[in-house]
């Protein structure tokens, strides 16, 4: 079970191959990635992700010990990056493992459900204009964690 | 003494990103009313709590929340994480 968060890139094949090597009996893993999409109409030059230290690890933490205890997980992963994306750019990525797919597929949705809205992150997109303007958040992104 | 951090926007529209505030506020909510009496750029960043969330020694609060014995409260506005 491990939880990072990081400025850094990091390289999602090989995290997702040493995370499934580390559950060999586990049967499925699911992984979810988040990427920095472009803007249609005014091109974005980066994605700039602040992050209040401390608080985002303990609540990413609250919410993968709150996975482990709803579904039988071999085990769960969560990065997430901060500081500027490039378009393209991953952004952050879960994945979770259990014997069956289900499980697994169900606790990687309830982990990105929860960390979209409950942990201290923040994104502003930067155009290539120079325009800046902070992403708000959506009612369905808070209106999804009422279905766990 | 208190921590006072701010995220986001509300950081931005403070100028500053944390500070120590001496207070005899016994809830967030009287927190901020001290800090919207200060200056306008504090009373800007407060006009709309409902677009602010909290949180209390690092766990998501709410605006009632006590701050006996409280080290530190943040302010931020609803979070993108994702």
């Amino acid at each position: 079970m491990s939880v990072r968060v990081q400025e850094a890139a990091f390289d999602f094949g090989a995290e997702a191959n040493a995370f499934a090597a580390r559950c060999r009996g586990a049967g499925a893993v699911v992984t979810f990635s988040g990427i920095t999409r472009d803007l249609g109409r005014d091109a974005l030059d980066r994605m700039v992700i602040e992050h209040y230290p401390g608080m985002t690890e303990r609540a990413l933490e609250r919410i993968e010990a709150e996975a482990r205890a709803r579904w039988n997980l071999a085990d769960a992963l969560i990065i997430h990056r901060f500081g500027a994306m490039a378009p393209g750019d991953m952004i952050m990525m879960v994945a979770t493992a259990a014997r069956h797919r289900a499980e697994a597929f169900a606790a990687a949705e309830f982990l990105m459900d929860f960390l979209k809205s409950r942990a201290p992150f923040w994104k502003k997109e930067v155009t290539a204009t120079g325009g800046e303007s902070w992403v708000e958040s959506r009612d369905a992104d808070e209106a999804a964690l009422k279905r766990w | 003494m208190i921590d006072v951090l701010y995220f986001a926007w509300v950081r931005e529209r403070i100028g500053l990103p944390k500070e120590r505030v001496e207070t005899d506020a016994d809830t967030v909510a009287g927190l901020v009313e001290e800090l919207r009496a200060r200056e306008e750029r504090y009373a800007a960043a407060f006009a709309d709590i409902s677009a602010l969330r909290v949180a209390v020694d690092q766990d998501l609060s709410d605006f009632d929340a006590p701050l006996a014995g409280v080290r530190e409260v943040a302010f931020f506005p609803p979070m993108t994480g994702g």
